[in-house]
């Protein structure tokens, strides 16, 4: 890396902002997602927003592309460091700035940890809804850029419901402000376009957040049925019913073995467990507990617990957030996957997923937010086996693929990063994916910020297909 | 260009869009067609999703301007137009084309009333948990263009918690998916949220997919009447109990009426015990059960005349006090009647009557104070000779740069509502 511009960056942060020594930089190499790895040309760690104007100002001049990482939990690969290219670490940007318990909202920097916001604000009865499995450890900026789901967001909604207005450094340095701490500010909805986009349009500097009222009243009961079919049906009649809960989460047996090594949840030993979580005033949810546990022994649950007591339901959490770690108790390598398919095709997509678990000859477990249909298989392999490791992400892309005939999505909150941008292409149509691209031009038209992520291809600014949309096809068949 | 150059690519297009639609559904437009006093030239009717991306596709490679139109019933939202040669009538699409109930989604045509689709959707005991105005006119593609939602948004969000897919048509003919038809989906950028409330300038949506909910077993309100300073308060210890309310509503006006409107839905025992924690949060003041106060709000845009201004509030619930205060403050110096109802998302409405003369001056001082509370007012009906005297959208802030990039990104030749979003986009 050219000498001059490493001065240029110590200039902005000092000395102790920035690494370059290759042992350090290999810390840096990959986020969650380990199969991926890049050493990146040099790290730089801003604490201002008026820093990282500065930092990315040098990169614009000298056309050197950046990736923004928080905590580096994403499971995608969207943190992944591009070659020839610079690391912006967000995690010395960690203080919450504001808290507004009257109007519930929050303003925090890029590097606080997600479960800090909720620790600052419970014991004014607040909560930060958005709850991903590592939010222990991941960051507010890195959930904004994945639109971070969890367990709650059936009920509560995704960041994205949680995010009102952003401060935002330009791929070019300067900095905008969408949204604000009101909601329906004039103009085009950008906080909602930004959200989600993979830290391909800027980087968040400063993030307005929604909190929310803890409610009164929070029941957590497990139901163990024979089989994960059965568990899905009493699923299906819960929602019909007309329940909202807050959380459906369901395991199988080979979730459900790893989640008891990793942590003793005293999960029962069944087919499909299923977690379901009422929350609200106690007289609705004494009332709604009832009605979900009938439905569950109709649908042939054996055995339905209620936590007694506050411990009792985090063992029952922690036993389930677990559950993608604890699959190193039972296979040295596995691959964690995230689709999404309609809710109804749950029995249907899990029988496939059986079938092609059979005829790769890996085992694959599977935990899931039931309620929104949000499958994570976990492929599990030993990478020592010549080929296996192959025959896993050659079984893990299948389940995308089939996610996608029943007409769901290659990722329901991971988000695609370098992992799934092939599969954009099998999910989208050209046109669908150019048109995205035009939002990508307006905010980085020299495509500088975490570029070749998220499309399956590199585009350049007024590059379109020629080819037609399917149903632009199937609509000039209307006149034939 | 010579005139008669003109009238020729004038016949031309006619012809290439009455060859996508069929002549049937091209004609000339009438004076109830001109949109804010801006006269229009042909309104075109297409049928389908590819109809409508031809007949863009035509429009912009001819010059023209296209304003899409639902029933109209908002029409007079948004600045004037710069130009205006054809209205795109969405009126022949009205389906609900699939109504997946045991996903609780529903996919429907853009010129589907609200209405309709509600019908549709509660035979499975199902809702779009929205209540915009006017549901009997308004269709699904004016209130995303416009992003209108009512009282029901605190508890399930405004459209864009609603919406989990659109199919769009660009000017330049292109047909766009963005999303689909799970709720949980973060596959590439969310497009849906850059089309709701960008009043057709970017796109026309074709298709819309939402997330439904299920219809409430009991709903019950309650309202509390009497001063207004005593019911803000009482606004914000409600947002700040145990309590699950469905709608929390401020009315006041410059008489000396106010209420408080609390809505819950649930089971019966449920709203029982909510109600009695209610008396005990509410301590002195007392509520009587009503029904018929949720369109408030589309009652405030009856009788408009031309002396009234309706804006539309964007600000924080621990404002409602110091925001009525303004308008009291403003109506000291000017002669004025208003009407104000707010929402517990911080969005209120606030009727003005005054002298035409007086009403840019009103909502200009508005404006002012609503800025020191990082505020916003977006007029919504004011009479058409003072629209073009001042800005319907007011201050947009230092991303209003981004915003003409994106614009331009999408629609180059400004083909679509040209001059009616903020900044003359």
């Amino acid at each position: 890396m050219n000498p001059n511009v490493l001065a240029e960056f110590a200039r902005v942060v000092g000395s102790a902002g920035l690494i370059t020594n290759p042992e350090e930089l290999r810390t840096y190499e990959c986020d969650g997602l380990m199969n991926f790895r890049v050493v990146p040309m040099a790290v730089v760690l801003p604490t201002s927003a008026e820093q990282v104007q500065a930092v990315v100002r040098i990169c614009h001049q000298h056309g050197m592309p950046f990736v923004a990482r928080g905590s580096g939990t994403g499971l995608s690969g969207g943190a992944l460091p591009v070659e020839k290219g610079i690391v912006i670490s967000l995690a010395r940007m960690n203080r919450i700035l504001e808290v507004d318990y009257p109007n519930a909202r929050v303003v925090v920097e890029p590097g606080v940890l997600n479960a800090s916001v909720t620790q600052h604000v419970s014991s004014a009865g607040f909560f930060y809804a958005p709850d991903p499995s590592s939010q222990q450890v991941c960051s507010i900026g890195g959930n904004v850029a994945e639109n971070s789901g969890g367990a709650h967001c059936l009920k509560y909604g995704f960041t994205t419901t949680h995010v009102v207005g952003l401060e935002v450094v330009m791929p070019d340095g300067s900095l905008v402000h969408f949204g604000g701490q009101a909601v329906d500010a004039p103009g085009y909805d950008l906080t909602g376009v930004f959200v989600g986009s993979e830290g391909t349009l800027g980087i968040a500097t400063k993030i307005i957040l929604r909190i929310v009222k803890r409610p009164e009243c929070i029941q957590t009961m497990l139901a163990a049925f024979h089989t994960t079919n059965e568990a899905g049906a009493a699923v299906s009649d819960i929602i019909a019913a007309g329940v909202l809960p807050a959380a459906i989460e369901m395991m199988d047996n080979l979730a459900i073995q790893a989640a008891e090594a990793a942590v003793h949840a005293n999960y029962p030993d069944c087919g499909g467990l299923l977690l379901v979580e009422l929350d609200g005033p106690f007289a609705e949810v004494e009332a709604l507990v009832a009605e979900v546990r009938a439905i569950c022994e109709k649908n042939g649950a054996w055995e339905i617990r209620v936590a007694q007591s506050e411990a009792e339901r985090i063992l029952i959490w922690k036993g389930r957030k677990a559950a993608f770690a604890a699959m190193g108790r039972l296979s040295p390598n596995y691959i964690v996957q995230d689709g999404v398919i309609p809710r109804t095709a749950l029995p249907r997509v899990l029988d496939d997923i059986a079938r092609l678990s059979a005829e790769a000859g890996l085992r694959v477990a599977n935990v899931f937010h039931a309620g929104d249909g949000n499958l994570h298989p976990l492929v599990l392999y030993d990478r020592r086996h010549e080929g296996e490791e192959h025959r896993a992400e050659q079984l893990s892309g299948e389940i995308l693929r089939l996610c996608i005939k029943a007409g769901g999505s290659i990722t329901g909150e991971h988000g695609v990063g370098e992992e799934k941008k092939m599969f954009m292409s099998e999910m989208y149509a050209e046109p669908d994916l150019d048109t995205m691209q035009l939002v990508r031009c307006a905010f980085d038209p020299e495509r500088l910020s975490n570029p070749d992520k998220l499309f399956p291809r590199p585009r350049f600014c007024g590059e379109r297909s020629d080819r037609l949309h399917p149903s632009e096809v199937a609509g000039l068949a209307d006149y034939m | 260009m010579n005139s008669d150059a003109s009238k020729a690519m004038v016949k031309d297009a006619a012809l290439a869009f009455a060859a996508v639609v069929g002549q049937e559904h091209v004609r000339q437009a009438t004076a109830e067609d001109s949109v804010d006093g801006v006269a229009v030239s042909t309104v075109i009717e297409p049928g389908t999703p590819t109809e409508i991306a031809q007949v863009l596709q035509a429009a912009t490679g001819a010059g023209f301007s296209v304003l899409p139109r639902g029933a109209g019933t908002k029409l007079a939202w948004g600045a004037p137009p710069r130009r205006a040669d054809v209205v795109l009538s969405l009126r022949r699409m009205t389906r609900v084309l699939e109504h997946a109930w045991a996903d609780m989604t529903v996919a429907v045509d853009p010129g589907c009333t609200v209405a309709e689709l509600q019908k549709a959707v509660a035979v499975h005991g199902q809702r779009l948990a929205l209540d915009p105005l006017w549901p009997e006119r308004a269709t699904i593609g004016g209130i995303l263009a416009t992003n209108d939602s009512g009282s029901l948004r605190v508890r399930f969000g405004s459209l864009r918690d609603l919406v989990i897919g659109v199919t769009m048509a660009l000017p330049d003919g292109t047909l766009a998916k963005s999303g689909g038809k799970v709720v949980k989906n973060v596959a590439g950028y969310d497009l849906p949220k850059l089309v709701i409330g960008s009043l057709g300038t970017l796109g026309v949506i074709t298709e819309t997919i939402f997330r439904l909910h299920p219809l409430p077993r009991v709903t019950r309100t309650v309202s509390f009447a009497g001063n207004v300073g005593s019911l803000c308060s009482l606004l914000l210890a409600v947002t700040n109990s145990h309590l699950s309310f469905t709608g929390l509503q401020l009315r006041t006006t410059s008489g000396s009426d106010s209420h408080l409107d609390v809505r819950f839905e649930g089971t019966s025992e449920g709203i029982e015990a909510q109600l009695t924690h209610l008396r005990s949060i509410a301590k002195d003041e007392s509520f009587v059960e009503v029904d018929d106060v949720w369109s408030e709000r589309e009652r405030m845009f009856r009788d408009r005349c031309e002396k009234t201004l309706i804006v539309k509030v964007s600000t924080l619930p621990a404002n409602f006090a110091t925001l009525i205060s303004l308008v009291q403050n403003t109506g000291k110096s000017s002669e004025m009647e208003w009407r104000l109802v707010a929402h517990a998302s911080g969005t209120g409405w606030l009727r003005v009557d005054a002298a035409q003369s007086d009403l840019c001056a009103i909502l200009e001082s508005l404006r002012q104070g609503l800025q020191m509370m990082q505020s916003t007012a977006v007029v919504q009906h004011c009479p058409v000779v003072i629209k073009r005297n001042l800005d319907v959208w007011g201050p947009v802030g230092d991303a209003l740069e981004l915003m003409r990039t994106v614009k331009k990104q999408f629609d180059p030749s400004g083909t679509l509502n040209p001059g009616r979003f903020v900044g003359g986009i």
